[in-house]
């Protein structure tokens, strides 16, 4: 294996070496055995206390984060937003020094607000993983989309993934782009224009306005439609979107064999439809466990748990 | 009334477009004389080896007194001002209590003079409160001794109330000066919409949510006498429709700040998410950077102005979109032109020093900003050649939110006079030792 300097944060998958990607998928698929097993626990965490904070809501990746602290025998703290002192006006800043002076070996943030995760890191001398910020990052996402994409097609080099959606605010295509150019596919990007940021092409991807040609794809990846971008502006209804650029039965008459992914939470009927949702070509429950074999991967690489060999 | 003799400095004249060896008389605070050689028995300012130009003169910074005092106050903002070289600093009026009455502008005046630093000319509110609903007392504000009138940081998004405003004010024939930004095109934006801002997931702030201000005021004065100054243009769209506003006749000036003829918003990709880089307007691309260089130097953009905008460190230290828009400016901006722009070439020392005195001067109608022989003697010492790295502890300035921070500079401000009072001499500088 290629080698590359050990991972000390987990910030975004644009920083990740090619190498460094490699090895959190190969030790996700370590992870990913011990899933299967009757008993889930090898505790080589064990002792060390991680924290998770949550400024947005989150159940996939809350839970998976909670579950993969579990299995390697970590202490864990759940912090949300309601609840904690962020509702009386306490800084990041200070939330974290003082979780830090709890004893928090790492700590893992959801944020809204692009870059907090990189402030974190220059707050803090442990370990950071980046659970989503803003419309920035979100690699423990995008790792387990590699993952589970890898699982069902092999080798990405020079398979179409096309990411259908709300391109613009989205984390999830910003991480999928990345780490798929990282790993040579090519990424179709389809979206009505005002979902489409200016210069995204410059992160490698390509950019198509026709559902049509997303569907030509090994994988299709539909985004979540937040119903506040209606309100915004951006598209007219949910409706439309659905009629123009939802997933449906009658988009894959054709032999096409594209598998289908989502990042969650789906909305039924607008990004795409129940039976598209719940056929086989649909990979979204498999995502769900490559997820937890994915986070017990990175925090036991950056706790020092996971003997690189 | 004092009386110095500056020699052996170049003395650099905006008004005359000269530069040259020569020493200055001043005599009862005005300058009395400048001469190839003058030889007499008054204390000597000995300038040797830098030059010697007016004081700049500052169109829009923020003192944020009263109301905002651990920013900055007036003490500390004149303070900065004077070792930027600045002898002349009008302050905009978003304080609490906004400046949007006749008592108010006296109030921060009569500070002024208290502080006794530099000449503080106060811009008044344009609205009540700078709420942009109903028109502040212009009137009795310019009686007071406003030079000008803005909501700045607020664009004025009534259409109407700009209207008003700029016909009122043409019997004063002050300046209406304008942040022009559509708040429906710049949204929640937080840098300037383009690549940079897209792979860092920032929300944009396109070019046009300022250029539609601009076209939109352009249209506004044609049919009124009113004088109308665009605050900090960052775009080659704004440049282009000023240059063309102006080429019709048109009664509009317009500033630009060092930071947007210096800085490009893919700084932000490099210093990732850093709080210092965030402004509004926002740092843009490197055409527009250029263009706004080339409105220098073709007379399209009037002056620089650094739009001072001090604020708390813990203010600044947070996650991005909630850390506040500015940067502060007086005490970075002459080494910062000077060091990017005039070193290489870019533009001339004469156009800077110009940029920075007697055309903002004129602008404003300001007195100051000259070299002229019976002006008031308000002169900033100036060593080109002292490299120096910006350090917060120099810095005068309550606001070390700077994106300048720890970059070599060149060109030290020496020595500063105020009505031919020698106000600052910076702690290295030996030619003026023996007048303290």
């Amino acid at each position: 294996m290629e080698s590359s300097p050990p991972l000390t944060n987990l910030l975004s998958i644009h920083e990740l070496t090619r190498a460094q990607l490699l090895l959190i998928l190969a030790t996700a698929q370590k992870y990913k055995s011990l899933m299967a097993e009757s008993i889930r626990y090898q505790p080589v965490l064990h002792g060390k206390t991680i924290g998770l904070l949550f400024y947005e809501p989150s159940t996939r990746t809350r839970c998976s984060f909670e579950l993969a602290c579990r299995y390697l025998g970590a202490h864990y703290i759940s912090i949300a937003k309601a609840g904690s002192s962020f509702v009386k006006g306490e800084t990041l800043k200070d939330t974290v020094w003082n979780l830090r002076a709890m004893g928090v070996d790492l700590l893992v943030m959801r944020h809204p607000v692009s870059g907090a995760a990189h402030y974190l890191s220059q707050k803090l001398d442990i370990p950071i993983v980046n659970a989503g910020d803003g419309m920035h990052a979100h690699p423990t996402q995008a790792l387990l989309d590699i993952f589970t994409m890898q699982e069902h097609i092999g080798t990405l080099e020079n398979k179409v993934i096309a990411i259908v959606g709300d391109i613009r605010h989205s984390r999830v295509a910003r991480s999928n782009i990345h780490a798929l150019t990282k790993l040579g596919a090519q990424v179709r990007l389809v979206a009505p224009p005002t979902f489409i940021p200016p210069g995204i092409e410059q992160l490698g991807a390509k950019v198509y306005q026709n559902i049509e040609e997303a569907l030509s794809a090994d994988i299709i990846m539909a985004l979540r439609i937040q119903k506040e971008r209606q309100l915004s502006g951006y598209i007219p209804s949910t409706g439309e979107y659905a009629r123009l650029f939802g997933l449906n039965q009658s988009c894959f008459n054709t032999n096409s064999e594209g598998l289908i992914m989502h990042p969650g939470p789906i909305n039924r009927g607008v990004e795409l439809t129940s039976e598209i949702a719940d056929s086989n070509r649909s990979l979204i429950l498999k995502q769900i466990p490559n997820g937890v074999a994915v986070r017990m991967a990175i925090l036991a690489t950056l706790l020092g748990g996971h003997q690189n060999e | 009334m004092s009386n110095y003799i500056i020699k052996n400095g170049l003395v650099i004249d905006p008004v005359k477009q000269t530069q040259s060896k020569a020493d200055i008389l001043i005599k009862d605070g005005k300058i009395a004389d400048i001469a190839a050689e003058i030889n007499c028995s008054l204390p000597l300012i000995d300038a040797a080896n830098c030059i010697v130009t007016p004081g700049f003169v500052e169109l829009h910074a923020h003192f944020r007194e009263p109301g905002f005092e651990g920013k900055e106050t007036l003490d500390t903002g004149c303070q900065s001002a004077l070792q930027g070289g600045y002898t002349t600093v009008c302050t905009m009026p978003n304080t609490n209590p906004a400046i949007d009455k006749e008592y108010l502008v006296r109030y921060q005046k009569l500070r002024g003079r208290e502080i006794n630093k530099i000449k503080l000319e106060v811009i008044g509110a344009v609205s009540k409160g700078l709420a942009g609903q109903e028109m502040a007392e212009l009137g009795k504000m310019y009686s007071a001794g406003a030079v000008a009138f803005s909501d700045d940081g607020m664009p004025v998004m009534n259409s109407g109330l700009m209207r008003n405003a700029l016909v009122y004010s043409s019997q004063f024939a002050v300046p209406i000066v304008v942040h022009q930004e559509d708040h429906a095109l710049s949204g929640n934006g937080v840098m300037h919409e383009g690549p940079t801002a897209t792979k860092l997931g920032l929300a944009g702030i396109p070019a046009l949510a300022e250029e539609v201000m601009i076209a939109r005021d352009i249209e506004l004065i044609k049919n009124c006498s009113a004088k109308l100054h665009v605050a900090h243009v960052s775009t080659a769209g704004s440049v282009a429709l000023i240059r063309e506003a102006k080429s019709k006749g048109l009664a509009i000036t317009c500033e630009v700040t060092p930071h947007h003829l210096t800085l490009t918003d893919s700084l932000l990709a490099e210093r990732l998410y850093d709080t210092n880089l965030k402004m509004s307007p926002p740092l843009r691309t490197a055409n527009d950077v250029e263009a706004c260089i080339n409105g220098l130097l073709d007379g399209t953009i009037d002056a620089i102005a650094t739009d001072h905008a001090p604020h708390r460190f813990d203010e600044k230290d947070v996650e991005f979109n909630y850390a506040p828009n500015g940067i502060t400016g007086l005490e970075t901006a002459f080494s910062a032109l000077y060091t990017a722009l005039v070193k290489t070439n870019r533009i001339d020392l004469l156009t800077l020093v110009k940029k920075l005195s007697s055309d903002p001067a004129r602008v404003f109608n300001l007195p100051g900003g000259t070299l002229n022989i019976g002006s008031w003697a308000d002169i900033a010492v100036i060593d080109l050649n002292r490299g120096f790295k910006v350090l917060p502890e120099m810095l005068a300035t309550k606001g070390k939110n700077t994106p300048w921070l720890y970059q070599k500079h060149y060109g030290k401000v020496c020595c500063v006079l105020v009505n031919g009072e020698i106000k600052f001499v910076e702690e290295s500088f030996n030619g003026a030792k023996e007048n303290l």
